[in-house]
């Protein structure tokens, strides 16, 4: 009996380290900056140039970084959620134009609506490495001290957007 | 791991005093396959062994390279492509790990981040700063999953023993299986009555009983 019941425990054992990796994402890499401050920037506006931001700046509040491009197919799959999102002004999103051409971007917005507060310009995309980033769009959320909570990878869908980063904004916010 | 081996090379020897009474093919025939098993571990183990020594002279091939190149740095140092820089950029970018291939390294990919970060790594070159320097830069903001070669740390322990693991907990088994295999032989005493048969098969000398086949 036990020899045959060893290796059947084996394969169930292995069966379920396969059923558990097969549910797993290999594509969301854990980011190291989570509960570390964010890293420092100073961008200029997409809308303005010539005036910039700076991470010094956006301290004291709890706001939300959307990294976004023109050219980023899945940003236009979430951009409707950010657009009700800021409806609702329960906290600034500022928006990290990652890599693109200003004129494009200018004109996306138009297309599918603004609800940025601001868009960062970091056509060179240093901002965004220093942000760990290595795909569009991510999203994070950054609390009063400037301490990253959270980082979203891929679309925000409006499950995420109800089940994740409403109640944490809620209480960082409390 | 060690302790086994030697156990293994003992075995025949072993084996063939050990079991008083057993006709020799039969020893040979538990023996055989035990020695084979012996060879094929010996093979694995030595292959495990020669694996790591490869890697660790590819280790080693990959990080001279700064020494190398510090001489023909002074002479390309004008030149707008420096091959020495280029080299060491190289030679960093292949210990890391595209985020976005996720399966090829910085220097392999042709993604349009592994592009900037090669430019990074080159920036961070001419200012000075070392190979460590840069991959903890890396890390910092990508996390222990760019190096090709993880930190051993607690959450890595199982990746770096878990192969050695598999092998203790085989060689384990393959030990047990051969000893018992050799275990079943002399606990099978003849009975009387085929002790008789054997007597009248081999004459009344009870020395040829226990003689392998000397008569």
């Amino acid at each position: 009996m036990k020899r045959y019941l060893i290796p059947l425990i084996v394969f169930l054992v292995m069966l379920g380290f396969l059923a558990v990796g097969l549910g797993l994402n290999p594509r969301e890499v854990p980011s190291p900056l989570i509960n570390k401050p964010a890293p420092a920037f100073k961008l200029p506006t997409l809308a303005a140039p010539e005036k910039s931001i700076s991470s010094q700046d956006l301290r004291g509040q709890v706001w939300v970084l959307n990294v976004w491009a023109s050219w980023c197919v899945a940003c236009r799959v979430e951009h409707p959620v950010f657009v009700e999102f800021a409806k609702t002004g329960t906290a600034p999103i500022y928006g990290l134009n990652y890599k693109d051409k200003r004129d494009d971007a200018i004109r996306w917005l138009e297309n599918f609506g603004n609800p940025y507060q601001q868009s960062l310009s970091d056509t060179e995309g240093l901002v965004g490495i220093d942000f760990g980033v290595y795909g569009v769009p991510e999203t994070f959320v950054i609390d009063k001290n400037g301490v990253i909570r959270l980082k979203h990878i891929g679309p925000v869908t409006p499950e995420v957007l109800k089940g994740t980063i409403l109640p944490l904004i809620k209480k960082l916010n409390a | 791991m060690p302790k086994s081996s030697p156990d293994l090379v003992n075995l025949p020897p072993v084996g063939i005093v050990g079991i008083v009474g057993e006709p020799v093919a039969m020893t040979h025939g538990l023996n055989g396959p035990a020695v084979v098993l012996a060879l094929y571990f010996a093979l694995c183990l030595a292959l495990c062994l020669g694996l790591s020594i490869s890697t660790n002279a590819m280790a080693q091939e990959t990080r001279p390279s700064p020494k190398q190149s510090t001489p023909s740095e002074k002479q390309a140092a004008p030149m707008a492509a420096d091959p020495a820089l280029e080299a060491r950029v190289m030679a960093i970018s292949e210990e890391l790990r595209c985020l976005v291939c996720q399966n090829e390294t910085i220097a392999a990919s042709h993604a349009d981040l592994a592009v900037d970060l090669r430019k990074q790594i080159r920036i961070k070159l001419t200012q000075g700063q070392s190979q460590q320097q840069i991959l903890d830069f890396m890390v910092e903001r990508y996390g222990d999953f760019v190096l090709y070669r993880p930190p051993l740390k607690a959450s890595t322990v199982l990746l770096w023993a878990g192969p050695f693991v598999l092998l203790l907990a085989a060689a384990t088994v393959l030990m047990r299986n051969i000893r018992r295999r050799r275990g079943a032989g002399p606990l099978k005493a003849l009975s009387p009555d085929e002790i008789l048969r054997a007597k009248q098969l081999l004459g009344d000398d009870p020395l040829t009983l226990r003689g392998s086949g000397r008569s």
